[in-house]
C-alpha cells in the first residue's frame, strides 16, 4: 500500500497511456480482419458500456462512499433519452405505431443525444438528490432502488406513451453497427462498431480519473473516509455529495445510451434491478475504489457470461463419454460458483484500491530491489 | 490583549437534553485557554458549537467582532477558526500529502498551499518521510501530528484541539504538549480541550473547570493547578 500515486507525470501514467492506446489499436486491428460476428467484439461493445457503468458507480461507492442503487434507473432514462431524440423521422410512425408516430418530430445527431442522455440522467439525479441524499447507507441504497423501480415503471405508463412509446419498444435508432463505412453498394469498407464504444468509453472514465485527482476528487475521498472531520476542514457535505451524485448518474445515463445502441432496442422493462446487481457485482469483484478494477471486471464478467462458458449449456463429448451435468443454463451454476470463489479469495476484489499505474510502479521498484541486491 | 473568541451564555441542546446550560468564557489573543472536565461535561459540544458542526440554543459566540452563530462550518473555517477533532480523525484513505491538502480546502493560491505543507514538513519531519503513506497506517502519535497539521493547513488565527492527548503514550503525549507551546511561541492562538488536566493547565495560561454543562471554576492555569478543589476531582491527591 506504500508508494501511492503522484501527481506527476511519471512513467508509469505513460505506460499505462500507451497499453490503453494499444488495446484500442489492437481491437481496431482485429475488426479489420476478423469475422464481424465473432463474439469477441460483442463482448468488447458490452464491456465497455457495462464498464463505464461500473466507473460511474465506483465514483459514488467507492470514492465518495455513498451506496447507492439507482444505476438501472438513471441507464433507462439515458438509453430512452437517446431512442426517443434519434429514430429517423421517417421511421417514427412505425416504431410510435399506436401513438400515431409520436410527440417528438425532429431528430439531433447521436453524439448530441448521447450528451442529451447524459445530462437528463444528472437532472433526474438532482431532483432525486434533495431528498435521497440526507439518508445515510441502506436506507439511501433502498430509497435509490425504489428510484429505479418507479422510473422503470413509469416509463411504461400509457399516458406517456407519445413520448416513451409505453411498454413498445423503441428501435431504429443508429446502432454500434452504423458506425462501419460503407461504400457505395452497402459492403462495409472500415469496421468501427468495436472501436467507437470503446473510445466512447476512454474519453469518459478518463474524465471520471481526471475528476477523481483534483481537489474535488480529493474532497470526495474525505467525505467517505470521515464525514464530520471533513466537515470540519470546510468541506460542504451536501453539495460534494449532491454533485458527485449527479456526476455519476450523467455517465450512468450515457452508459444507458452506450446499451441502447449495443441492443438496437430500447425496452423499459429490460433495465431491472438485476442489471443494477450486474454493475455493483462488477465493482464489488474488481475493487471497491479502483477504475481499473472495474475496466477489468467489466470484460471478464461480461466474457465470462456470455462467452467462455456457453459451452457448459450444450452436450459435449469427450470421445465417447458424454460429460454430465451439461445442459441448458448449467453455465449459470457455473459463473455463479466463480464468482463466489472470486468473492472469497479476492476479499477486496481483483485490483484493491490500487490502479494500473500503481501496478506498474511496483513491478519496477521490485526490479530495482532485485538489481539492487545482485 | 484583546479577546479574540467570546463566548457567552452559550446553550446547547442534544434531543431535549442540555448539554450545554449556559457557558461563558474569553479566548484571549495569543494565549493558550483549557477548558478541562469529566466526560459528558460539555468541552466537545463547546467546540462543535463554535466550529457550526451542531446548533446552538441561545447564547453568543463572537469571533474577532464578528458573531459567529449563524456560520455554518465552511464560514467558520474561512474566518479562521481550524479545528483538531477528538480521536485526530485523519482520512485514513488518503495519503499523508493529500491529507494536508484537504486542510488547506478552502485557499485557492496553490504555490502558497505547496509553501505551506513544506512549513509542516520543517516542523514535523516525520511527516515527510511518510509523504506517501496512507493516513491510516501512520502511529497514533504521527497521526495526531498530521491532524494538527491538517489544521495549521487552513492558516487559522485560532487553533481548536479536542483531546489531543487521548490514547497515546506518555512520551508522546509529551510531545504534543511541547507542540502545542511551539504553536503558542509562533503567535497562535490556542482552545484546548483536555481530559488529561494536569498536563493541561501546566502550559494554560486561562483556564475554565467544566461540569455537566456549567463552568465551574476558572483561573490561570497555574492557580487552578494549586487549587485544592481541583487537584481533588482531576488530579489525584499524589499529583505535585
Amino acid at each position: 500500500m506504500k508508494d501511492l500515486t503522484r501527481k506527476k507525470i511519471d512513467s508509469a501514467t505513460i505506460i499505462t497511456g500507451a497499453i490503453v492506446i494499444a488495446v484500442l489499436l489492437a481491437s481496431f486491428i482485429a475488426e479489420q480482419f476478423m469475422p464481424a460476428t465473432s463474439m469477441l467484439f460483442t463482448v468488447l461493445k458490452k464491456s465497455a458500456t457495462y464498464a463505464l457503468v461500473a466507473v460511474s458507480m465506483n465514483l459514488l461507492n467507492g470514492f465518495t462512499g455513498i451506496f447507492s442503487l439507482g444505476q438501472a434507473g438513471f441507464m433507462l432514462l439515458g438509453a430512452y433519452t437517446y431512442g426517443i431524440f434519434t429514430i429517423p423521422v421517417a421511421e417514427r410512425m412505425n416504431v410510435y405505431q399506436y401513438y400515431n408516430g409520436g410527440l417528438v418530430q425532429f431528430v439531433v445527431p447521436w453524439y448530441v443525444a448521447m450528451l442529451l442522455a447524459g445530462l437528463v440522467a444528472a437532472f433526474f439525479a438532482f431532483l432525486i438528490g434533495l431528498p435521497v441524499l440526507r439518508l445515510k447507507s441502506d436506507y439511501l441504497a433502498i430509497a435509490s432502488l425504489g428510484f429505479a423501480e418507479i422510473i422503470r415503471a413509469l416509463f411504461q405508463w400509457d399516458k406517456l406513451g407519445p413520448i416513451t412509446n409505453g411498454s413498445n419498444m423503441l428501435r431504429l435508432f443508429p446502432s454500434f453497427n452504423d458506425f462501419n463505412i460503407r461504400n457505395a453498394s452497402g459492403e462495409v469498407v472500415v469496421y468501427l462498431d468495436t472501436l467507437v464504444p470503446l473510445l466512447i468509453t476512454t474519453l469518459c472514465v478518463g474524465i471520471i480519473v481526471l475528476l477523481i485527482n483534483s481537489t474535488f476528487g480529493r474532497a470526495l475521498k474525505a467525505i467517505r473516509d470521515d464525514e464530520i472531520a471533513a466537515e470540519a476542514m470546510g468541506i460542504r457535505l451536501a453539495s460534494h455529495k449532491r454533485l458527485a451524485f449527479c456526476v455519476s448518474s450523467f455517465f450512468a445515463g450515457v452508459g444507458g445510451a452506450m446499451l441502447a445502441m449495443y441492443q438496437a432496442t430500447v425496452q423499459a422493462n429490460g433495465f431491472t434491478t438485476i442489471m443494477t446487481y450486474e454493475i455493483l457485482l462488477i465493482v464489488v469483484i474488481g475493487g471497491i475504489g479502483s477504475v481499473t478494477g472495474s475496466c477489468l471486471s467489466a470484460f471478464l464478467f461480461v466474457a465470462a457470461s456470455e462467452w467462455w462458458l456457453r459451452f457448459l449449456d450444450q452436450k459435449q463429448m469427450l470421445g465417447n463419454f458424454e460429460v454430465p451435468l451439461l445442459r441448458n443454463g448449467f453455465r449459470r451454476v457455473v459463473f455463479s460458483i466463480i464468482i463466489m470463489v472470486v468473492v472469497l479469495f479476492f476479499r477486496r476484489g481483483i485490483m484493491g484500491t490500487k490502479e494500473l499505474p500503481d501496478l506498474i510502479r511496483g513491478f519496477k521498484n521490485r526490479r530495482r530491489k532485485e538489481a539492487a541486491s545482485k | 490583549m484583546s479577546n479574540m473568541l467570546k463566548v457567552k451564555d452559550l446553550k446547547v441542546n442534544y434531543g431535549g437534553i442540555e448539554a450545554l446550560k449556559g457557558i461563558s468564557f474569553d479566548v484571549e489573543q495569543g494565549q493558550i485557554v483549557t477548558l478541562i472536565g469529566a466526560n459528558g461535561a460539555g468541552k466537545s459540544t463547546t467546540l462543535r458549537a463554535i466550529s457550526g458542526l451542531v446548533k446552538t440554543a441561545s447564547g453568543a459566540i463572537n469571533f474577532l467582532g464578528r458573531d459567529i452563530i449563524p456560520f455554518n462550518a465552511q464560514q467558520v473555517v474561512a474566518e479562521g477558526i481550524a479545528m483538531v477533532p477528538e480521536g485526530r480523525r485523519v482520512f485514513d484513505n488518503l495519503t499523508v500529502k493529500e491529507n494536508l491538502k484537504i486542510g488547506a480546502y478552502l485557499r485557492a493560491d496553490k504555490e502558497e498551499i505547496e509553501a505551506g505543507i513544506e512549513d509542516i514538513y520543517q516542523r514535523f519531519p516525520r511527516l515527510k518521510e511518510r509523504e506517501w503513506q496512507l493516513a491510516g497506517t501512520l502511529s497514533g502519535g504521527e497521526q495526531q501530528m498530521l491532524a494538527v497539521g491538517r489544521a495549521m493547513m487552513a492558516r487559522p488565527k485560532l487553533l481548536m484541539m479536542d483531546e489531543p492527548s487521548l490514547g497515546l503514550a506518555p512520551l508522546v503525549v509529551k510531545e504534543i504538549f511541547s507542540i502545542i507551546r511551539d504553536l503558542k511561541s509562533e503567535g497562535i492562538t490556542i482552545l484546548l480541550i483536555e481530559q488529561n488536566a494536569n498536563a493541561a493547565l501546566r502550559c494554560a495560561d486561562q483556564a475554565y473547570v467544566l461540569e455537566t454543562g456549567r463552568i465551574t471554576m476558572s483561573g490561570t492555569g497555574a492557580a487552578l493547578l494549586a487549587d485544592q478543589r481541583v487537584r481533588d476531582a482531576y488530579l489525584g491527591s499524589t499529583a505535585r
